[in-house]
């Protein structure tokens, strides 16, 4: 037993707890690190004694984490969610946690009125409003159906969707077309100007997207993509800027190249550089194909989502399958538009999140510093942002580099341990929508989990860390 | 969200050739709002959705806009007002960003953290004294992370200290603890050390004061230790069967700096002594054992026999002599210990010539003094028992309690010796003679009270040995650098001999 050459030269000293210790130690001329230990943030003691104790969870760990890291994401086909996702008739999907229309928040019933508008099921808003009160109109998570969608999330049958293939491990994942934005349905706005948007988008942009995607010889390659924005002062979820145009760049040829109208073309491409959020709807399932693939490792606490739906947050672990962990939805702080403020945002909402369970968005804030912009913070807050999420996740993922912390990879993979232990919660950029179901966007800044997502998260993997 | 302006002054404006981010913008936006008598603000770029906005707003420019001009729309209650918002965005505008200094670090928050900020090369020990329910979660990142781990928390359930030394065992390092206080490492002194000098003698210690007796003596002798690994008081109980201890000895055994070992500790459990015998058999470097028992009661003693496997002769231990008060035949014995290890030594002298001696960690259970520390009769006291500790320092650092046992001792008029210990070293109170001295010529004022003193230390401590050695023996107490001989010369000033 050699114990690491620890008894071959004064070792380096790392101490946590009284300081007593290393004031004689520096004494002594040794190298002391004081770690900045404080009683973990939530959890029974036993809880985390029996986590970290779990022989499981090391090696599960690393597995959950080694198949974030290796999946891929490519761009295959668009395609409309009836036919992809085999959405039955009269069924919305929403982001986040199941939740019902009595409990839905401003955005989130706004977007849900606006799609039953959309799909010819009510031709007015209080028709709608029935319908959706009376749940005649099924309501289901996208998480459930391998798909994510920003704010709202709001996915109904015609709607076109993205289809993203990870080619390493198999997976699937889906994401619908992004608006633009301002007034828009995953905002929580349905007035006419969104209802027209969205039939143009079912009636042109989807179907020449459909015929690009469908005659690219090579698929896009999204998860490039996305490494590439880390280098461009993107973080892939508040900041799509540069994403956007190269998404627009490697599509346009085959946008031109589509048998349509050239005023449609020209229409499609002008709505794509237009949009500089235009990229998030490929980042999201690209994140999440990379998430789905650690599902179901046994022993493992790692993230595989988070998301909310205005009113709840939600996460699940690798080591709890399918099932949700709530706490309520916090309002997030930052920038707004206009003269509206923060009596006008309505709590956090949207799938988005999903970004920041991959490793980018407010994780990699460090890569776009004009983000922390968003809560009147500087530089250094963005590079110590994501300083405190390595200390919350497993590995870093060496495809996404960020070139300002000397191309360390992104922080990936939250331990739900770490959480508990550091008391840090996850940092997550995004978009505010308006409390008022019709408002659209109001703001964007940043925003944490509630706790008690992880707190039951912990206690559940405990459980069932002990009856393993 | 919007409310009508205010009646006021306002001032629309468009602006071409000025181009800012659109989150700049939104920050001189909220900026100017915040100012007094300014009641709306719009500064952003004359997109149709910021147009749609200053019209919501009752700030829409009256002239056709382009998005590559800025609007800056302000309302306000007075021209003072908004002659002054004006200003202030054109000088926000204008401002220069602050230079990006480097983050602040952001310190570690756990173990695992801590030595992943490590360099890569070189080794690395974690020390852990985190309250005891959460110590487990940082010795298991140190062992995760393929490093030892010194745990001084005490409180730690049984159930994780084997587990931690299981996977400790399997990943080929070390946890020395949990509860150790003692150790040195490739001569870094961690916790309760004292300054010896390097040398061949390794020790294998389940008990810190123990370790501390048998390096100061070994270092008086002239004979240096490579390491103090400490395991723990609990390693060799039933419970943790020895774990540490063995990895340690196979530690030890590896070490080419290590060419003696002595094992210390308090009783160990039978069938775990038995293992550890067996197993320390089987190694190429000769153990001793220095394990407190009925029959090897004597620390000292332990250290004489190493230096005689070592061929060096064993010195005279230092000592200072101190009043002569004369013998004290029928008194009793008064033991008022700060170490642990020390104490059951006292006890296991003392009882074969005085009979029972009572403790708050006795020999025998029916021996329990409770809480009744001014019991009369022998009596031996272990300030440094978890008990006694809650919510205060250990005596070693803090000597409130045992002062005032000795004032009480004076005080109660029961004829008495006064036996104690002093350790020095890191850790260690800065200067423990300063507050001794006052107390025990103080209780010497009030009675007849032989003191005797075991002081363990060496003359490189901080303490320095000599130093504290002398003004205890200036306020009358007999010293010794062995807690044996200190307890027999207590024994002898009772009349009795061990």
């Amino acid at each position: 037993m050699s114990l690491g050459q620890l008894l071959s030269a004064p070792p380096a000293v790392v101490a946590a707890g009284v300081d007593v210790f290393s004031a004689s130690l520096r004494a002594q001329g040794a190298e002391v690190t004081d770690v900045d230990w404080r009683p973990p943030g939530f959890g029974d003691p036993a809880d985390l004694a029996a986590l970290v104790l779990d022989p499981r969870r090391a090696t599960a760990n690393r597995t959950a984490v080694e198949r974030v890291l290796a999946a891929g994401s490519v761009l295959t086909d668009v395609r409309p969610a009836r036919e992809v996702l085999r959405l039955a008739d009269r069924t919305i999907l929403h982001a986040g946690p199941p939740i019902d229309w009595a409990d839905a928040s401003g955005p989130l019933r706004g977007g849900l009125i606006g799609a039953t508008l959309f799909e010819g099921w009510a031709s007015t808003v209080e028709e709608a409003e029935r319908l959706l009160a009376a749940g005649e109109i099924a309501l289901d998570p996208c998480h459930h159906h391998s798909a994510v969608g920003p704010m709202a999330g709001i996915t109904s049958p015609s709607m076109w969707m993205w289809c993203l293939e990870d080619p390493v491990q198999g997976g699937k994942a889906y994401c619908n077309l992004n608006e633009g934005l301002g007034k828009v349905l995953r905002m929580g706005a349905f007035n006419e100007e969104v209802l027209t948007r969205l039939g143009w988008m079912r009636d042109v942009l989807g179907p020449v997207l459909a015929q690009a995607v469908r005659s690219m010889a090579e698929p896009l390659d999204v998860k490039a993509v996305l490494a590439q924005m880390l280098q461009m002062g993107d973080e892939g979820h508040n900041r799509n800027r540069a994403g956007s145009l190269m998404a627009l760049r490697e599509l346009s040829p085959a946008v031109v190249g589509v048998d349509a109208p050239s005023s449609d073309v020209a229409a499609v491409l002008r709505f794509i550089g237009g949009n500089e959020h235009f990229f998030l709807n490929l980042g999201m399932p690209t994140a999440k194909l990379a998430m789905d693939a650690a599902r179901d490792v046994p022993g493992s606490t790692m993230v595989t989502v988070m998301a909310r739906n205005g009113t709840e947050f939600g996460i699940q672990t690798a080591g709890t399958g399918d099932r949700w962990f709530t706490g309520p939805a916090q309002t997030p702080v930052g920038l707004f538009l206009g003269d509206y403020g923060p009596d006008d945002a309505n709590p956090d909402i949207g799938d988005s999140a999903i970004m920041e369970t991959y490793g980018v968005g407010g994780f990699s804030m460090a890569a776009a510093p004009a983000i922390v912009r968003f809560v009147g913070g500087t530089v250094p807050d963005a590079l110590a942002t994501t300083e405190r999420m390595y200390q919350l996740t497993l590995t870093e993922n060496p495809a996404m580099a960020i070139p300002i912390l000397g191309f360390r990879g992104s922080p990936t993979g939250i331990d739900v341990v770490s959480v508990a232990r550091t008391g840090w919660l996850p940092q997550i950029n995004t978009g505010m929508a308006g409390r008022v179901a019709g408002t659209g966007q109001v703001g964007a800044g940043l925003v944490q989990p509630p706790r008690e997502c992880f707190e039951q998260a912990l206690a559940a993997l405990a459980q069932e860390a002990r009856a393993a | 969200m919007s409310s009508p302006p205010r009646p006021g002054v306002r001032s629309v404006v468009l602006r071409s050739g000025v181009y800012a981010d659109s989150v700049r913008l939104m920050q001189v936006s909220r900026d100017i709002g915040a100012r007094d008598g300014v009641s709306a603000v719009l500064v952003a770029m004359a997109t149709p959705l910021n147009l749609e906005l200053a019209a919501g707003m009752g700030l829409a420019p009256e002239e056709p806009a382009t998005p590559e001009q800025l609007l800056v729309a302000i309302a306000a209650d007075d021209d003072a007002a908004l002659a002054a918002a004006v200003a202030a965005v054109e000088a926000a505008l204008a401002e220069r960003q602050r230079s990006t200094a480097s983050a602040q670090a952001v310190p570690a928050r756990t173990i695992g953290a801590g030595l992943d900020a490590l360099p890569a090369d070189g080794p690395a020990l974690a020390i852990v004294s985190v309250p005891g329910a959460y110590a487990v979660a940082e010795a298991a990142d140190a062992i995760a992370a393929g490093q030892s781990v010194l745990v001084f928390s005490d409180g730690v359930p049984v159930e994780h200290e084997v587990a931690l030394k299981r996977a400790a065992h399997d990943a080929g390092v070390l946890v020395m603890g949990p509860d150790c206080g003692t150790a040195i490492v490739s001569g870094v002194a961690l916790g309760f050390a004292n300054v010896v000098r390097p040398g061949p003698v390794g020790l294998v210690a389940a008990s810190g004061t123990g370790a501390q007796q048998v390096s100061c003596l070994l270092d008086m002798a002239g004979v240096g230790v490579s390491h103090v690994l400490g395991v723990g008081g609990r390693d060799l109980s039933e419970a943790v069967g020895g774990l540490a201890t063995l990895d340690a000895l196979a530690a030890l055994d590896a070490d080419p700096a290590t060419e003696r070992v002595l094992l210390v500790s308090k009783p160990p459990a039978p069938s775990v002594a038995a293992a550890v015998s067996a197993a320390a058999a089987q190694l190429s470097v000769p153990v001793r054992s220095a394990a407190l028992s009925a029959q090897t009661p004597d620390l000292t003693a332990a250290v004489e026999a190493l230096l005689g496997d070592l061929g060096v002769a064993v010195p005279e231990w230092p000592s200072r002599s101190g009043a002569d008060d004369g013998a004290l035949p029928g008194a009793v014995l008064k033991g008022l210990y700060s170490g642990g290890t020390l104490a059951d030594e006292a006890m296991l002298l003392a009882a074969p010539v005085l009979g029972d001696v009572r403790s708050n960690t006795p020999l025998r259970p029916d021996l329990d003094l409770g809480t009744d520390l001014a019991a009369t009769g022998h009596v031996v006291v272990d300030f440094g028992d978890d008990a006694l500790t809650v919510g205060r320092a250990h005596p070693m650092i803090d000597p409130t309690l045992r002062l005032e046992a000795i004032d009480r001792l004076a005080a109660s008029g029961e004829p008495a010796v006064l036996l104690l210990d002093v350790v020095l070293g890191y850790g260690a109170d800065a200067d423990p003679a300063a507050a001794l001295v006052p107390a025990l010529t103080a209780a010497r004022a009030r009675t007849t009270l032989p003191v005797v003193v075991a002081l363990v230390g060496t003359e490189a401590d901080p303490q320095g040995w000599s130093r504290q050695a002398d003004a205890l023996a200036a306020a009358g107490a007999h010293v010794f650098a062995s807690n044996a001989q200190a307890t027999r010369h207590a024994l002898g000033l009772l009349g009795a001999r061990a």
